[in-house]
């Protein structure tokens, strides 16, 4: 819908449903404190078949931005497996 | 076989009792034995929205206490046979009765009913845990705003963790006038975010109003939309397949020449 002067405004339920998107998926995880946990390990297993890491040194966080929230990972790697680019 | 079914929300005010009153008139008059369970102690409203105030004689917590028997404390309803009424105490808190008391006492309830129908407290204390104690199977209401969604979703999460199984959903309070100039969540977005199945749609209905001053379900009026929405509702309950009604509104005359000079 264009507003008065012609600049183009958001309908309220867009705002409405991006904002409940967020909230849903930050409400969701907090209830469920395990998930960070299980996605670490299953983050664990998926990398290592290609490369060595340390999985004491694993770190999974939110990054916020107005529109999206991202899953930022920073993972060790301590060498990288001989033939990992191979596809098996 | 027979059924006990917890209407429940999280957020309060968003049309529990009205659902359970006009589903429970919907299902007697297809002939079903049912009875109406206000869970909401110490707040009661199914008995005015139904209209049987006057007739209230022991409540909920006089049976748990034993200060009578549960046969005692159901209260007819004076219009359609089969549907009966278990009020809420209106004197005690949600603490007065244990999630293992209504679990015996809704159970107790299914051997001569058809469908029991639980009416929940707002929140997701006590009385929540009470409410849903006995109950096979849930319906969550909620109406096409923010927080109304989001508490939804905060139940659905609860009740999936105590073992409920695909909770069902309605959305109340549908304004297909406002759905239509993009300032209210339609239902397909509700869905979608939510991620349950939809078993009823419920118009706004100044009607609801009026029936609630009445003590007279809207199921009762044949003219009410709202009314139509919970029979269709209750049909399917009972495992009809019946379409969704169809609550989109065209624009007027008026709406489409405003759109058009603005474009
Ligand atoms: N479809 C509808 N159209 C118009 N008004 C409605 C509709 N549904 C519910 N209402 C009104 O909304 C108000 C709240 O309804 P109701 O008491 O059923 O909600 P509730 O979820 O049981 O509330 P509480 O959490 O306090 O128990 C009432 O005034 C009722 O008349
Ligand atoms: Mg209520």
């Amino acid at each position: 819908m264009l507003g008065l002067f012609g600049k183009k405004e958001q309908q309220s339920k867009e705002v409405a449903k991006e904002r409940l998107r967020l909230v849903l998926m930050q409400d969701r995880l907090s209830l469920a404190p395990h998930t960070m946990e299980q996605m670490k390990d299953a983050v664990i297993v998926a990398i290592s078949r290609f490369v060595e890491i340390d999985p004491h040194g694993i770190e999974l966080s939110w990054k916020d931005s107005e529109r999206k929230r991202a899953l930022v990972a920073s993972i060790p790697v301590i060498s990288v497996k001989r033939g990992a680019s191979r596809d098996d | 076989m027979s059924e006990a079914l917890v209407i429940t929300s999280g957020k309060g005010g968003v049309g529990k009792t009205t659902t359970c009153a006009n589903l429970g008139v919907a299902l007697a008059s297809l002939g079903h034995k049912v009875v109406l369970v206000d869970a909401d102690i110490g707040l009661r409203n199914l008995d005015v929205v139904m209209g049987l105030e006057n007739r209230i004689v022991y409540d909920l917590v006089d049976v748990v206490e034993g200060f009578c028997r549960l046969r005692q404390a159901l209260v007819k309803d004076k219009r359609l046979e089969g549907l009966y009424l278990l009020p809420a105490a209106q004197t005690k808190d949600k603490t007065a009765v244990t999630p293992e008391q209504m679990r015996n006492l809704i159970n107790e309830l299914k051997e001569g009913h058809d469908y029991v129908l639980v009416d929940c407290p707002a929140g997701i204390e006590q009385g929540f845990r009470n409410a849903v104690a006995g109950a096979d199977k849930a319906i969550i209401v909620t109406t096409p705003e923010m927080s109304a969604v989001r508490d939804a979703d905060r139940i659905i999460g609860l009740l999936e963790a105590s073992g409920f199984d695909r909770p069902k959903l309605i959305i109340n309070r549908i304004k297909p006038k406002m759905v239509a100039r993009g300032d209210m969540m339609d239902i397909d977005e509700i869905i979608d975010l939510l991620a349950i199945d939809l078993i009823g749609v419920v118009p706004d209905d100044e009607y609801i109003v009026v029936s609630t001053n009445r003590g007279e379900p809207a199921v009762l009026a044949n003219s009410s939309k709202a009314g139509e929405a919970f029979r269709n509702i209750a049909r399917r309950i009972r495992g009809e397949t019946v379409p969704f009604m169809d609550l989109t509104e065209s624009e007027t005359f008026w709406e489409r020449i405003k759109k058009f000079i603005k474009l």
